[in-house]
């Protein structure tokens, strides 16, 4: 299912005009703050009346219902519980108000592993369980769509851990659209399927995460020191010595253990300020990751940086060097090089389960 | 405590607690209502309609009572219309005493339930309404049961300055034995005669002990109710 969005609408201070397809999967709008991004997801949610909305769902328009037939489960970056009803009268409010029967609670409690905090009251939760208790209040509610608006951004890293696999599963077994809003280059780079982004109420870029996460000329608008692109790979081997083996289309790659089955695919944002690129094979060097490629694109940064863009049997790779390596070594287009990825400069939270595109 | 009383005294007492208890309960609602509306709508109007509900307030309380008087009067343009139309009579009535206890304690039930309507964070509003909650609903399930501390003590403040309105009550139904003499106005009444120092004396600490009772209660159902709505 997808969902289309056309809005426009006019603060006293700046104007929205946005129009964006969002496919199956997780779309994150992202963009600084002030950018527009929480009045669309409050526009889908019906919560805020646009001058000028057309959103649709399927084909089905959703702009002219009010916002509680719009049928979206909304998980907000304060979860919003209800303070006067226990965790369980939360989770089954949904049901409650719409007199359905509730769907799949037992499932869905397990899943975000929150039966033992059934009876308890919101206020005697902790941020990350209060951030679970959300989630399942929204899922519980049978949406259509699924909306999340910083969802992490009040949590501590370890909270954020604790969260961000829930959210992973929703995208990849829930089926549901999800809209998600966030300012953070890592959980994007984790997270979308596709990514929009919002500059000053308008769209500046929007495309497939892999994409666009390694497109040099779109590494500005995304923030240009945290560039760097996503690599597919799967789990070959757990080592003797901690390292896990896993292979990529371009050759076997090592990373310090990475917590998956043998044969689960992963996700690896690899930084583009973590790639050195060599015109021959290197020997004798400490990095364990090399890789050959070929130089597709090259982009000049405003300082002494370069961006390459590389194509690794397939994949896209992102290496930030300096402009006077990059003439040192006569990088253009189509030359063949080798990446050179150093093991433990991937962060374990830049390596995740799962694939990028809906389909696997 | 019948043998305690005079039959005089019970009647004032009683009397009393049902002008009071029927002025809380019938103003509750709208009490309720003047509440979110001054706390939560915007509307042409809405500057008046908070003055003249805080105007009971800041009047002279005889003033209020001979406007209630000159409105609705048999020959008011209210109670005119109600006499002629449904037979009913407030003036020196004790239906009367009851309409202006609750005028007069209006202001106070208002301000009470108001401020407790404004802490409502609307954002779990709008959280109830994605949840499916059409406006109503979310009313009733979340809005009403986060405010209920603020109703209990509105409704509690106010059946106490019931329970005391002496000036606009007097001089809207007058001071009538067994129909519109209130404690108040049998304290009154009693002081103006010899001898009846004594009633007037029991009658004050009557006053005091329902005014305190009410008191206690309010602050044990509103410290319960907040207990409820914190999630503790």
């Amino acid at each position: 299912m997808t969902l289309s969005i056309r809005l426009k609408h006019r603060f006293p201070d700046f104007a929205l005009d946005v129009d964006l397809v969002a496919p199956a999967g997780l779309t994150c709008l992202f963009g600084r703050s002030g950018s527009g991004k929480t009045t669309v997801i409050n526009a889908v949610a019906g919560l805020i009346r646009p001058d000028e909305a057309q959103i649709t769902l399927g084909g089905q328009p959703l702009h002219d219902l009010p916002a509680h037939q719009r049928r979206v489960g909304y998980i907000f970056q304060d979860a919003r519980l209800f303070p006067h009803m226990t965790v369980a009268q939360n989770l089954g409010y949904g049901a409650r108000v719409r007199r359905r029967p509730m769907q799949g609670f037992d499932r869905i409690v397990g899943l975000l592993g929150i039966e033992g905090l059934l009876p308890r009251r919101p206020a005697t939760l902790s941020g990350g369980e209060r951030q679970r208790v959300a989630i399942g209040r929204a899922l519980l509610s049978d949406p259509q769509l699924l909306l999340m608006d910083e969802p992490l951004a009040a949590l501590d890293e370890a909270r954020k851990a604790e969260i961000l696999p829930h959210i992973e599963a929703l995208r990849d077994q829930s089926g549901l659209p999800i809209l998600y809003v966030s300012h953070s280059l890592s959980e994007v780079a984790r997270l979308a399927t596709t990514i929009a982004v919002l500059e000053s109420g308008r769209l500046a870029a929007i495309g497939p995460a892999v994409d666009l996460l390694s497109d040099p000329f779109s590494a500005k608008i995304l923030g240009g020191r945290d560039a760097g692109a996503i690599l597919t790979a799967r789990i070959e081997a757990q080592e003797p010595d901690g390292l896990t083996r896993l292979s990529t289309t371009a050759g076997p790659i090592w990373l310090p253990h990475v917590t998956a089955a043998v044969g689960a695919a992963v996700r690896i944002r690899i930084m583009a300020q973590d790639v050195i690129l060599s015109l021959d094979r290197p020997l004798g060097l400490s990095a364990l990751n090399v890789l050959p490629a070929t130089v597709l694109a090259l982009r000049e940064g405003e300082g002494p940086g370069t961006l390459v863009q590389l194509d690794l049997a397939g994949q896209r790779l992102l290496a930030r060097i300096t402009r006077r390596s990059s003439s040192a070594l006569g990088l253009a287009p189509g030359r063949q090089v080798f990446a050179i990825v150093k093991s433990v400069a991937v962060a374990q939270g830049d390596v995740v389960e799962g694939t990028i595109s809906p389909q696997g | 405590m019948i043998d305690w009383l005079s039959p005089e005294e019970w009647q004032a007492v009683a009397l009393s607690l049902r002008v009071s208890l029927w002025a809380t309960a019938l103003s509750l609602p709208l009490g309720v209502l003047a509440a979110v509306a001054l706390a939560r709508w915007s509307f042409p109007g809405k500057t008046l309609l908070n003055g003249l509900v805080h105007l009971p307030l800041i009047l002279p309380p005889v003033v209020t009572g001979y406007l209630l008087l000159l409105t609705f009067g048999r020959m008011g343009p209210v109670g005119g219309f109600l006499y002629d139309w449904f037979g009913i009579t407030l003036a020196f009535r004790w239906t009367g005493a009851a309409l202006a206890a609750a005028v007069m304690a209006f202001p106070l039930m208002v301000r009470a339930i108001r401020l407790s309507v404004e802490a409502v964070d609307p954002r779990l509003e709008q959280a109830a309404a994605t949840l499916g909650a059409s406006r109503p609903v979310v009313f009733a399930t979340v809005t009403l049961p986060l405010i209920l501390p603020g109703i209990i003590a509105g409704a509690v403040l106010a059946f106490a300055k019931a329970m005391g309105e002496f000036g606009a009550t007097i001089t809207f139904v007058s001071n009538i034995p067994g129909e519109t003499q209130t404690i108040p106005s049998a304290i009154y009444a009693f002081l103006q005669v010899p001898g009846g120092d004594a009633s007037a004396f029991r009658l004050v600490v009557i006053s005091v002990v329902l005014a305190m009772g009410a008191l206690i209660l309010s602050e044990a159902l509103s410290r319960r109710a907040a207990r409820r709505v914190a999630g503790t």
